[in-house]
């Protein structure tokens, strides 16, 4: 045994109260255990492609399987138009962000559920969970990145300047699927329906958003301000726009933004509120 | 640093125990259930119907518990199941909320309520080590420093690349223990993570935790080895019905638990099938510490007074009266039987009621739980005198471990029900 601990940790004294007000978010803690995250992420990634034959190409045979099937039934047979855009890159720019979305969005919702053995044995700030969950998809996005990069080299298309602000845009996705997530990871713990749910939720999301057509379809009119507000239009507006140059977000992007950020603040709150249930619920 | 490491004041906990929630297994009681879920929802929302509580179901698992740790004590908590034990350590280690009260913990809090919490399957044990010390919230660079103590511990350098799912349990265990026994906290809670692994890996755990309390860490240890109990922790919390019944020296805590332990039913003796001629009845069997108090359990090594009390239905004055015990496995295999007779002992003029009293210096039985009988004979031995009295009742009898060997240490052979000690020498020939 080593003589004592070499690291020097602040004193920590913590109180052990029944609970808290609302407003305190944690967030300092979530920091100080930011390695556990790291570990989580790292366990999650690892983890999912173990023991299968192909291992990480998965991560780009799935969208790249999508795209070319919505390409097929879509761009062909229903010729949906895609801004000159060849079909398989339009719809596969999108399918970047909202898979990223989508997946961190299923797994956020069912994180704490899944982890219920970790909840009952272990402290550590609850946020943690959902978070690592959100983050896990984050390698594969960036797998799928490169698929498109192939793709845009064999349709000759060069990005512009915008491609630079294309981290934004997944950032944006990321805080939107972390926002929704975090409230229904706190709510399926009480009530398991929430699972039930979610994956009925993600796909009436998918066609509320210009995944495989293009926002222009969408007439003017009070419609288009709805549309507008859903964040998920702006991530894939932008995202076409930083890929293939084609119509920027519209202004509506940044009060849907901003919502997003409302509601995450929000429920970051309502987390904090329930998680000292958590133990005792799950 | 000064004040108490842990102050708990007033710590409640008050759960609902419901019925427990409803869990379709087939498909057939899924949809029925699923279909009259919204029913069942709206019904406890609008506060009727079967969803509605009573306040019957809340149940205190800990009430009012108040007790302070100084910094660097090792205090063990005991207690029955239920007795909320759990439930303190869970608050304790901020994984629940008390109800009401509160807690303050100075210092850093590693709690190892389970050993593998979090430990996947499918990752190798090097990814293991990693990912578990992270949960219990050891830092990266932490871990890395510890690594090769860690593995050197846990004896599995060579299967340090294969995934945990191919291990044995045992060494799944080793890994796991290995993993928490070098978390570098202030402040160690620790559930019964003791009760696995072999003898040998209990011993080397048990090892480790002496250790750990004599740098000078602060350490909660709950466990129901009341030996592991009174050797690692000089002061114990004795739990009841989520108060705290007894707080002190840990050997008094635990002989007060030992004692109410066993539920001083209907005397065995008092109504039993029993063979001889009823001349002498015995009618209780009791054992006594060497503070002559009277006891349900006995410690290995210590003192043992067996008392045997009888009623005289008719003896005669000259009547030579031969008393025994005997004591058997909990399997029913004999220990050992003694009579009065083998050390040239036997009884004349009997009064009416009486006790016959047998003090053995040193108990010779290893810790475990075991049973007593006796019977009774008349002018002879056990074997040609007359049968006086035979009860079938066996009163049972729990063992536990102590200092026999006179090292301070209470660490026993678990190997057979006897004890022996002797001198040790050297000598060249």
């Amino acid at each position: 045994m080593s003589a004592g601990p070499a690291i020097a940790h602040a004193p920590v004294r913590v109180k052990i109260e029944p609970s808290h007000g609302w407003l305190d978010l944690g967030l300092a803690e979530v920091w100080e255990y930011r390695d556990l995250l790291g570990f989580l992420v790292w366990r999650d990634v690892k983890v999912r492609y173990k023991q299968t034959l192909l291992g990480v190409a998965w991560v780009a045979i799935q969208p790249a399987f999508t795209a070319v099937l919505f390409a097929i039934l879509l761009g062909r047979i229903a010729n949906l138009p895609s801004e000159g855009v060849p079909y398989v890159a339009f719809v596969f720019g999108a399918l970047l962000p909202w898979q990223l979305f989508a997946t961190a969005l299923l797994r956020a919702g069912t994180s704490l559920v899944g982890n219920a053995a970790l909840l009952t044995k272990v402290y550590f700030p609850r946020l943690i969970i959902p978070l690592a969950a959100v983050l896990g998809g984050v390698v594969d996005f960036v797998v799928s990145l490169a698929v498109m990069a192939v793709l845009m080299a064999h349709y000759r298309i060069a990005p512009g300047w915008p491609v630079a602000l294309l981290p934004v845009f997944a950032l944006m996705a990321l805080v939107t699927a972390l926002a929704v997530g975090v409230w229904l990871a706190a709510l399926n713990v009480r009530f398991r329906d929430v699972q039930q749910v979610i994956p009925f939720l993600v796909q009436v999301w998918m066609f509320a958003s210009p995944v495989v057509y293009s926002a222009g379809v969408v007439p003017n009119g009070p419609w288009r301000i709805v549309y507008g507000l859903n964040p998920l239009t702006g991530v894939i507006q932008g995202f076409r726009w930083a890929l293939f140059g084609t119509a920027p977000p519209g202004g509506l992007m940044a009060v849907s933004f901003a919502a997003v950020v409302i509601l995450l603040v929000l429920g970051v709150a309502f987390f904090r509120r329930l998680e000292d249930t958590f133990a005792d619920v799950v | 640093m000064s004040g108490p490491a842990i102050r708990a004041h007033g710590l409640s906990k008050r759960y609902r125990i419901g019925a427990a929630r409803y869990r379709a297994t087939t498909l057939k009681d899924a949809i029925p259930h699923a279909l009259t879920a919204p029913y069942r929802v709206l019904s406890r929302l609008a506060g009727r119907g079967p969803g509605r509580r009573a306040a019957s179901e809340l149940i205190w698992a800990l009430e009012d518990v108040s007790f302070e740790v100084g910094h660097g004590e090792a205090v063990g908590i005991i207690g029955r199941n239920g007795a909320g034990k759990s439930t303190l350590l869970k608050i304790l280690s901020r994984i629940t909320r008390p109800t009401s009260g509160w807690a303050q913990i100075d210092g850093r809090v590693g709690s190892l309520l389970e050993v593998g919490t979090g430990f996947h399957p499918e990752l190798t044990g090097r990814d293991n080590i990693f990912l578990n010390g992270a949960i219990l919230g050891m830092r990266r660079v932490e871990i890395e420093r510890r690594f090769d103590e860690i593995v050197a511990f846990s004896e599995i350098e060579k299967f340090l690349d294969t995934p945990v799912k191919h291990y044995s349990s045992g060494m799944y265990v080793r890994l796991a223990f290995a993993v928490a026994a070098h978390l570098e906290h202030e402040i160690l809670i620790v559930d019964e993570v003791l009760a696995v692994g072999d003898a040998a890996f209990q011993k080397k755990c048990l090892g480790k935790m002496g250790e750990v309390g004599r740098q000078g860490r602060t350490v909660l240890f709950v466990s129901h080895n009341m030996a592991a109990v009174e050797s690692l922790c000089p002061r114990a919390i004795l739990l009841e019905g989520g108060r705290i019944g007894s707080s002190g020296d840990s050997r008094s805590v635990v002989t007060r638990y030992l004692s109410t332990g066993v539920v001083k039913d209907v005397n065995p003796l008092l109504d039993c099938e029993r063979t001889g001629n009823g001349k002498v009845r015995i009618t209780e069997i009791a054992v006594e510490d060497r503070s002559a108090s009277r006891q349900t359990f006995a410690r290995s090594g210590e003192p043992l007074t067996v008392t045997l009390r009888f009623e005289n239905h008719g003896c005669a004055p000259t009547d030579r009266v031969s008393c025994g015990f005997s004591v058997h496995t909990d399997r029913g295999v004999a220990v050992f039987h003694y009579y009065s007779h083998f050390s040239g002992v036997s009884f004349a003029n009997l009064p009416p009621r009486g006790e016959f009293r047998c003090r053995v210096p040193g108990l010779p039985l290893a810790p475990g739980q075991y049973l007593l009988m006796t019977r009774v004979v008349l002018n002879g031995d056990h074997v040609t005198g007359v049968e006086a009295d035979f009860p079938a009742a066996q009163v049972p009898l729990s063992v536990v471990g102590a200092d026999f060997y006179g090292t301070g240490s209470s660490q026993l052979s678990e190997w057979g029900p006897v004890l022996v000690k002797g001198e040790w020498t050297l000598s060249e020939r």
